[in-house]
């Protein structure tokens, strides 16, 4: 089995952010950059359904700027036996991020039967690529899946809805699934993983090698800015018994009559 | 005018409200509301709040959901009629729906945005990005229909709507390549309240609440308010409570009226997730915790002792 796995590398979920001083993108001087939580999810399912099909190969495509490999690496580490990263600006649009992974894997002059994507990526929270990129493949997909499973010919998904309602589907290979928190517990990375990881292939691309034009961008954002701050709330003290009816009666009057959301 | 095309959910109590918030910022346009199967049970309300136009789109080969189903057809039903905007509420089915469309389209998308009005014909939005603690103005260019979906709760309802009398159309059978994805079996949740993501009131647990039994007092607050239970991350990873009930960067972003926070330090991560709520009542025993920064009210105490008060107070208000 050809199995891919496309991550991003976006900033950890602690960190502070804040607009450039154009306002054009955000300030990326000090950010700590990680892998995306949800492509962890997928890489552990590429590898998991990798040691249960002999010979399958598990190739993970990285689109973004070069700051440096390390989701990439760290993919090869838990057991991604090859990747291939293509250098592009950190902003590029959802389009041609998934026309440049089909580019990428069209490249690689591997055919995928399955492809594994995290169900959204948390710096631009679009949710768009894993669906984009399976219509340009033109393979069917599910999203925000929750359950995997391989019974002969088909693949069994179950996705998840509104109100933690599960949706089940099967599919014939060659599909796209993009993987949510839930689904499985990602592996760490053993030290003879490291140390393999550095002699593991990486190839590099450039945009226009994998057919994309940054001028082709649907998607247009500026005047980046940090939201507007609330102004000061509030504070009652109720830790002493004496004063707790008191306090949250108070607070629930303010509730109906001054909030007016009661 | 611009001719735009709004995408809507609905189920016998009428369409899902995050139609009409739409609705409500295109008064002045020519809006034509179209969804999956028979939308008579909407119609009413889609014409009070200003729909010109109300299509049902006939399949009887999906009567189930199935993303490369739905964007065949919905696709055709677009060629017939050139439109300038495709809108839809950001909900599960759009999220996982909308982008595939897109692409079949060869058109681009704006997802989530939480602001937009229209100026003349030209549509200005905005959005959070890096959940929430980046705004920024979006646009969608290059050829139409630009696609937007929007995020339930942050539009508002209008206020006074604008009545139309819409013309109802039903869409014949198109002809669509059979699914190749398409939901074989549904499980139903144990929830039956709304969806955090569109919940008017929320009420959230964190580490504090040291167990899953004792999301019982958030339960029962919850039942007073009509509001459904979320939780922070760590209440999460501690599984105390399942990951479909997460608030926060890794969880969902929600904007509710009204968001109460109990036993919820407020890292950077959850309040990026909730800080848009309109009302924000915290209750902690640390004075320190940074979710006191975002609270308008803020409760210094232990939410065992808290919280049950609470639920009898407001039970007496609203009784």
């Amino acid at each position: 089995m050809n199995i891919f796995v496309c991550i991003k590398q976006v900033p950890d979920t602690e960190t502070k952010i804040k607009p450039n001083d154009k306002g054009s993108y955000i300030d990326t001087t000090g950010i700590k950059w990680i892998t995306n939580p949800y492509d962890e999810f997928a890489i552990e399912q590429a590898l998991l359904l990798k040691a249960a099909n002999t010979g399958s190969v598990v190739t993970a495509i990285r689109v973004g700027g070069v700051k440096d490999t390390e989701a990439l690496r760290t993919a090869m580490a838990m057991g991604a036996d090859e990747a291939i990263l293509v250098e592009a600006p950190d902003d590029l649009d959802s389009y041609s991020t998934a026309k440049a992974l089909k580019g990428a894997m069209e490249k690689s002059g591997k055919k995928p039967d399955i492809v594994f994507c995290g169900k959204q990526a948390i710096d631009d929270d679009c949710l768009q690529v894993p669906q984009l990129l399976a219509q340009m493949l033109d393979i069917p997909s599910v999203s925000v899946i929750v359950g995997f499973e391989q019974k002969g010919e088909d693949i069994v998904v179950k996705r998840e809805i509104e109100g933690g309602s599960l949706e089940i589907y099967e599919l014939k290979t060659p599909c796209l699934v993009a993987t949510n928190k839930g689904l499985n517990t990602p592996r760490y990375a053993s030290l003879p993983g490291i140390m393999r990881a550095k002699k593991k292939p990486l190839q590099q691309m450039g945009l226009e090698e994998v057919g994309v034009s940054p001028s082709e961008s649907k998607v247009k954002y500026s005047q980046f800015r940090l939201p507007p701050e609330k102004p000061p709330g509030k504070k009652f003290d109720a830790m002493d018994e004496a004063q707790r009816a008191d306090v949250v009666g108070q607070v629930a009057q303010l509730l109906r009559k001054e909030a007016k959301v009661i | 005018m611009a001719k735009i095309a709004l995408f809507t959910e609905f189920s016998d109590s009428g369409p899902k409200s995050v139609t009409l918030e739409i609705l409500g910022k295109l008064s002045d346009h020519e809006v034509n509301v179209f969804g999956v199967g028979d939308l008579s049970s909407a119609a009413d309300e889609l014409k009070k709040y200003g729909a010109t136009c109300i299509t049902s789109l006939k399949a009887s080969s999906l009567d189930r959901y199935s993303p490369d189903g739905y964007a065949q057809l919905i696709a055709s039903f677009l060629k017939t009629d050139p439109f300038d905007y495709l809108f839809a509420g950001s909900t599960p089915l759009a999220k996982d729906l909308f982008p595939r469309l897109s692409g079949m389209l060869d058109v681009g998308m704006a997802s989530e945005v939480t602001e937009m009005a229209m100026e003349g014909d030209a549509l200005k939005a905005s959005r959070p990005l890096f959940a929430g603690k980046i705004l920024a103005d979006v646009e969608v260019v290059g050829p139409k229909p630009h696609i937007y979906t929007v995020r339930p709760n942050a539009l508002g309802m209008p206020s006074s709507p604008t009545s139309k009398d819409a013309e109802i159309k039903a869409v014949d059978e198109a002809h669509i390549d059979p699914p190749r994805a398409m939901v074989k079996e549904l499980i139903k949740g144990l929830s039956e309240k709304v969806d955090l993501a569109e919940a008017n009131i929320i009420v959230s647990g964190g580490r504090a609440l040291k167990s899953s039994e004792n999301f019982k007092i958030l339960d029962d607050l919850a039942n007073v308010l009509g509001a459904t239970v979320g939780a922070s991350r760590a209440a999460v990873d501690s599984g105390y409570a399942p990951h479909s009930m997460q608030v926060g960067q890794t969880g969902k972003t929600v904007s509710p009226t009204l968001y109460i926070a109990c036993g919820i330090s407020g890292s950077i991560q959850h309040l990026a997730g909730m800080r848009t709520s309109k009302v924000i009542v915290a209750v902690n025993t640390d004075p320190d915790a940074p979710i006191f920064q975002k609270t308008d009210y803020g409760i210094v105490g232990d939410l065992f002792e808290i919280v049950p008060l609470l639920t009898e107070e407001l039970k007496k208000i609203l009784n």
